[in-house]
């Protein structure tokens, strides 16, 4: 918890790099922060990271403030301001000035191309995320149960995705999972 | 390059950096259970700073480009509407409720993360975000499966690189966007030979 210029430094530097590779946005590169904090520097265990992960879910705003959990428990208040900064501001900057020439390239073929290419890659890159996250939080038949009926109950019907989370929370509370 | 705006909004004013920041802010207020249809009503219904066309291009491009989609969406229409500065208006509009709401999901974390009770409630929660996940993947991978072309195999590549062999995101992208993207340029000359 305590925040010297090292690791301040190590988080802004990674999660800078991870947002300019996250193709798809923030789901994209779950296994990547889950690679890089618990895997490589044993900035938490896996069980931090999944409740980490079911918070950012579970809390208002954008799925992305998982960083702000993450610098957080890495280095406080200002690991938790580095890390949001990291993967918030770089892609920020570039997404302003794409957003000024994309419009004029609509037709290009090589447009075209890349964006033909690049959707696949980052479908696959939140499918890892799923492949991860369910790894990592289901370990018996009733969370694998959870798990299974989340996904249904998103996919076919329209229900707010917060009635399944305070569902699946009370469903732990009573200690059924 | 300081001018606002190549494509000016349609019928209203354009909004003051003010309007930007408070717009957005907002939206993070509402914004439970997702931003975007805050978004889109507040833009292009309520106040008309832009088209419905505009905004759906918009979004294709922020879906696509790297980084937190919704906060790169903030920058691109700050940006329209203002500049750089109208940019920097919008994002942090935007980031500051999110920002203080998970600072203090984690100071309530770290403190009473061990607590019985939370931990119940957390591993019933964890599975259910998991399968929010992999809903979302289905329904965005399900149009890929339906036409022949190398699509399917791209995606099912890259998740089993990353999710199952967990290789380095970096080293993945090096290989797979230059593949996949020299595929979809040679198919794309193939059909207009």
């Amino acid at each position: 918890m305590k925040a010297d210029g090292d690791i301040l430094l190590t988080l802004a530097v990674q999660f800078a790099v991870m947002s300019l590779l996250a193709l798809g946005g923030a789901n994209a590169v779950v296994p990547e922060m889950h690679r890089q904090a618990v895997e490589l520097r044993g900035w938490m265990n896996e069980r931090e990271f999944t409740d980490m992960f079911a918070i950012s879910q579970a809390a208002p705003g954008p799925n992305v403030m998982l960083v702000t959990l993450i610098g957080y428990h890495v280095a406080g208040f200002a690991g938790a301001v580095v890390t949001t900064l990291a993967m918030c501001g770089p892609t920020a900057v570039l997404a302003h000035f794409l957003g000024r020439t994309w419009d004029r390239f609509r037709d290009r073929p090589w447009r075209v191309a890349v964006q033909a290419g690049v959707v696949p890659i980052s479908v696959g890159l939140v499918g890892a995320s799923a492949i991860v996250l369910t790894g990592a939080a289901v370990h018996n038949w009733a969370a694998a149960i959870i798990t299974v009926t989340t996904a249904a109950v998103a996919y076919w019907s329209r229900w707010n995705p917060l009635w399944l989370i305070a569902m699946a929370g009370m469903a732990g509370l009573s200690g059924l999972v | 390059m300081s001018k606002p705006s190549t494509l000016p909004p349609p019928a209203s004013a354009i909004p003051t950096h003010a309007e930007l920041f408070l717009a957005f802010f907002k939206i993070t207020l509402s914004g439970f259970g997702g931003t975007l249809p805050w978004t889109r009503r507040m833009f292009v219904e309520e106040n008309r700073w832009m088209t419905a066309q505009e905004f759906n291009d918009i979004y294709a491009l922020c879906q696509f480009l790297p980084g937190p989609n919704i906060v790169n969406l903030t920058s691109v229409f700050g940006s329209r509407m203002r500049g750089p500065t109208g940019a920097a208006a919008a994002w942090s509009g935007f980031l500051i409720v999110p920002f203080c709401v998970m600072l203090a999901a984690a100071m309530l974390y770290e403190r009473y993360g061990n607590v019985e009770a939370v931990r119940h409630v957390l591993s019933g929660v964890a599975p259910a975000a998991a399968g929010l996940i992999i809903a979302t993947v289905v329904k965005m991978a399900k149009p890929m499966f339906r036409s022949f072309g190398p699509a399917p195999f791209v995606l099912l590549g890259t998740a089993v690189a990353i999710g199952l062999m967990r290789w380095p995101l970096l080293l993945v992208l090096i290989v797979m966007a230059p593949l996949s993207i020299g595929i979809a340029w040679w198919m794309r000359s193939k059909e207009t030979a």
